[in-house]
């Protein structure tokens, strides 16, 4: 199972939008794109884990 | 026994000589740390011994000294298990990590290596015992190292495909090698990094034998990592971003490499890539096969 299997997990969200709901994984919210940024960088260094952009003011911090 | 001291020595000199020449072959694979070195060399040195004292003990009518053949190639096989174990142990440690399937193939050349060092030996004793001739017995040796290695020798990516230089693009957040999909990148400072350093090559296999090989992730893997232990990657464990990745074009069957290299030199990359062996343990052949055959038109 070294090469092959599902070994992603999102750690962290991080958001511009504030109705995203908190549930089961941390939820970040930015109050803008510079934060937002900066935020993830922070957290993907603190947990060697890759940024991911879905497009629609939402990071998630996943762990591959 | 004196009489068998030319027989075995020229035996054991050749196969020592058999051993080196693969541990000289050897630049890629190889950590060329001076104990790695020694212990090949020392185990050649007793699998040369084994191989060339076979003969001797034959005519002198020890039957059961031959025995001992069947007792090293049982030992050899440890070899592969050390060889294995030590690389796997420093996976972890790897910015960028061989894989299993490279490992093994590492592990199975190791081994085999020592039999080709016991075959020479034989070889070579074998010869100057029936014509008492050594330049005979050397040239013998030196035959069987070059006809061995040749059996031995495996192929290479720039045999089952073709590689040329290709396009990195962002389609948004996605990071693309021509039209293969590889990642998406979230962040922005990193695509730029990516845009204007990273390099990528596209492999193009030759036939159907080859595409299926180069899909295996075990020989992408190897790919990944002879490209990146040649040219170095921009990458501390942290930067997850910059992990060079081969990821497949499934209707196509060609190959993108990214990578984002300390040496920006797509010349050299291509090279690193072309010198890639294809792995036993990713060699497919289905064109061989009747089924396969029918399902190629």
């Amino acid at each position: 199972m070294d090469n092959i299997g599902i070994k992603e997990a999102i750690l962290a969200v991080i958001t511009l939008n504030e109705h995203q709901p908190a549930s089961g994984v941390p939820v970040f919210y930015a109050k803008d794109e510079r934060e937002r940024d900066k935020i993830a960088l922070y957290l993907s260094k603190i947990l060697s884990a890759m940024v991911h952009d879905l497009e629609n003011g939402t990071y998630i911090i996943v762990r591959h | 026994m004196s009489k068998y001291l030319a027989v075995v020595a020229v035996g054991i000199i050749m196969g020592v000589t058999a051993r080196l020449h693969m541990l000289r072959v050897d630049y890629r694979q190889y950590p060329s740390y001076p104990q790695g070195y020694l212990i090949h060399l020392s185990l050649g040195l007793i699998a040369a011994f084994l191989g060339a004292v076979a003969v001797p003990a034959l005519i002198s009518k020890e039957y059961t000294a031959v025995t001992f053949l069947a007792l090293a190639a049982q030992q050899f096989r440890e070899i592969r298990d050390m060889e294995r174990k030590s690389l796997e142990n420093i996976e972890d440690t790897e910015l960028v990590p061989r894989g299993s399937a490279y490992i093994e193939d590492i592990a199975k050349a190791f081994e085999s290596r020592n039999y080709l060092a016991i075959l020479t030996a034989l070889f070579s004793s074998l010869v100057l015992q029936l014509s008492d001739n050594i330049p005979a017995a050397i040239l013998t040796g030196i035959a069987a190292i070059i006809v061995l290695s040749m059996m031995t020798r495996r192929k290479k990516i720039k045999d089952i495909a073709v590689i040329r230089p290709a396009k990195i693009r962002f389609e948004n957040s996605l990071l693309c090698v021509e039209n293969i999909m590889v990642m998406n990148v979230g962040y922005p400072d990193s695509r730029k990094i990516i845009e204007e350093q990273g390099l990528a090559v596209m492999i193009e296999p030759k036939d159907d034998n080859a595409r299926a090989t180069l899909s295996s992730i075990g020989q992408r893997q190897a790919i990944v990592h002879d490209a990146a232990s040649l040219l170095g990657v921009k990458r501390d464990v942290t930067d997850v971003d910059f992990m060079p990745l081969a990821r497949l074009d499934i209707e196509t069957g060609r190959v993108g490499v990214i990578i984002v290299p300390m040496e920006r030199d797509i010349e050299s990359l291509i090279e690193a890539v072309k010198r890639v062996p294809v792995l036993e343990s990713s060699r497919r052949k289905p064109l061989e096969s009747f089924a396969g055959k029918q399902a190629e038109d």
